[in-house]
């Protein structure tokens, strides 16, 4: 019997970000989960609405779970970091503030249904560790991914602010301990909470550029030849900025960019062209085909 | 030394950013760690530190009109590590809409070049004019 969790997929999952959800949905079949993809989903906003005297920021993410709760879900998984974060900030949000979750239900007066509160948003990663299990992902690889040393990278928004936080907030392991699993090296990687320099990409992104040379060369440093991440922007920002981290920084060497799902449907022993390699900007291929991966 | 500014229009400024951010700016008392964790710190005008001190003595314009809240990435790094419990990104967020719901856009569409438009993926575009557009 799998289990079906209805599943929130947002913008850049069906976009730049396609082959995470491909490759999450291959992790997850291996464990009989299917993720069902929620009917008239609609964007969530990618980021929290800070201000405290305006609830319209809070209506996108509220509805998508006013319409789990319609279509009789009582959870919702999430793959985007962002998505997780605007999600589960919202859901918090109207949880102990009652008077605006009315205010939100008059807004959303069309749906003909109303929000309480009780839907739970879940991150991939926490389904993975906590219901899985780590000796249920052991099981399943297939191929060690033995000589590949990976340096894991969770950004803000899987840990911040603390009541949504995944893990511990300072120092987390739960991707690490997926990489262990896998038989990959771990590698430490000191910056691996600090900001890629986020939605600056846009108008900013020399920011980002020096956010990158940071992180990566940090990585690089401390001996990794991958690293892997749960969110599309921080890929898109780590990935696609290193040509003008080149630029900026002569001893920045480039280095491959992975989903955590990417790596694990890997070990897993699926083939190399369901793991959707080829939109990435720097090629992982060369060194998982260096250490005899691929 | 820092003059205090507590006009009745700087005080109305003040009042500004505590009602949209729901901050108590008088709990800081500059330990400075918001300051210290920042990963833009070096590229602000005005460190957070500093301006949750301008904030307190009534010099609200200095702070916004500086490029501080627009550096700002909303990590929440400084929000978490606050012993204050100050969520000195909603201050930062307060400032953006002071600013941006005078009709102001930080961000413009036309202003992204060609080739970006084609590669930046939607999650940027989205949080991008959240955060910096009315």
């Amino acid at each position: 019997m799998s289990t079906k969790i209805p599943y929130y997929p947002g913008c850049t999952l069906k976009s730049t970000a396609k082959n995470f959800e491909d490759t999450a949905k291959l992790v997850a079949s291996k464990f009989d989960i299917e993720f069902e993809e929620l009917a008239k989903w609609i964007c969530c906003g990618a980021v929290y609405g800070l201000s405290s005297d305006n609830v319209m920021h809070k209506v996108a993410p509220v509805r998508n779970m006013l319409r789990v709760k319609k279509a009789g879900g009582e959870r919702m998984v999430v793959l985007c970091s962002m998505c997780y974060n605007t999600l589960k900030r919202a859901n918090l949000y109207v949880r102990k503030n009652k008077d605006k979750l009315d205010v939100i239900n008059a807004i959303m007066y069309l749906e003909n249904a109303t929000y309480d509160g009780s839907v739970k948003v879940q991150h991939f990663l926490e389904i993975l560790r906590d219901e899985v299990g780590y000796s249920n992902i052991k099981k399943e690889v297939k191929k060690p991914l033995k000589g590949l040393n990976v340096a894991a990278y969770y950004g803000c928004l899987l840990l911040r602010p603390k009541e949504v936080a995944i893990d511990n907030v300072e120092s987390p392991t739960v991707m690490e301990d997926i990489v262990k699993l896998l038989g990959a090296k771990v590698v430490n990687l000191p910056v691996k909470t600090e900001c890629c320099g986020s939605y600056q990409t846009v108008s900013q992104k020399d920011i980002i550029a020096d956010r990158t040379y940071l992180i990566l060369n940090t990585a690089r440093e401390m001996g990794a030849d991958v690293l892997i991440t749960s969110c599309p922007l921080c890929h898109f920002n780590l990935d696609r900025r290193q040509d003008i981290a080149k630029e900026r920084h002569h001893d920045f060497e480039f280095m491959p960019i992975l989903y955590f799902t990417q790596l694990m449907a890997l070990a897993f022993g699926f083939e190399e062209e369901k793991l959707g390699f080829e939109p990435h900007f720097v090629d992982p291929r060369p060194a998982l085909k260096e250490r005899g991966l691929l | 030394m820092s003059e205090l500014k507590v006009t009745e229009s700087n005080l109305e400024k003040v009042d500004e950013v505590i009602r949209i951010s729901g901050q108590n700016i008088y709990s800081c008392y500059q330990c400075g760690k918001c300051t210290s964790g920042c990963p833009s710190a070096g590229l602000m005008d005005i460190v957070p530190s500093q301006a949750m001190k301008f904030l307190q003595l009534g010099e609200v314009e200095k702070v916004s009109e500086s490029n501080t809240p627009w550096v700002c990435l909303s990590c929440f790094i400084c929000s978490v590590r606050c012993p204050k419990g100050i969520d000195i990104a909603a201050i930062m967020e307060a400032l953006r809409l002071m600013k941006l719901r005078t009709n102001f856009d930080y961000v413009h569409p036309n202003k992204i070049q060609e080739e970006e438009r084609e590669i930046l993926p939607p999650i940027a575009f989205v949080s991008a004019f959240r955060k910096m557009t009315p």
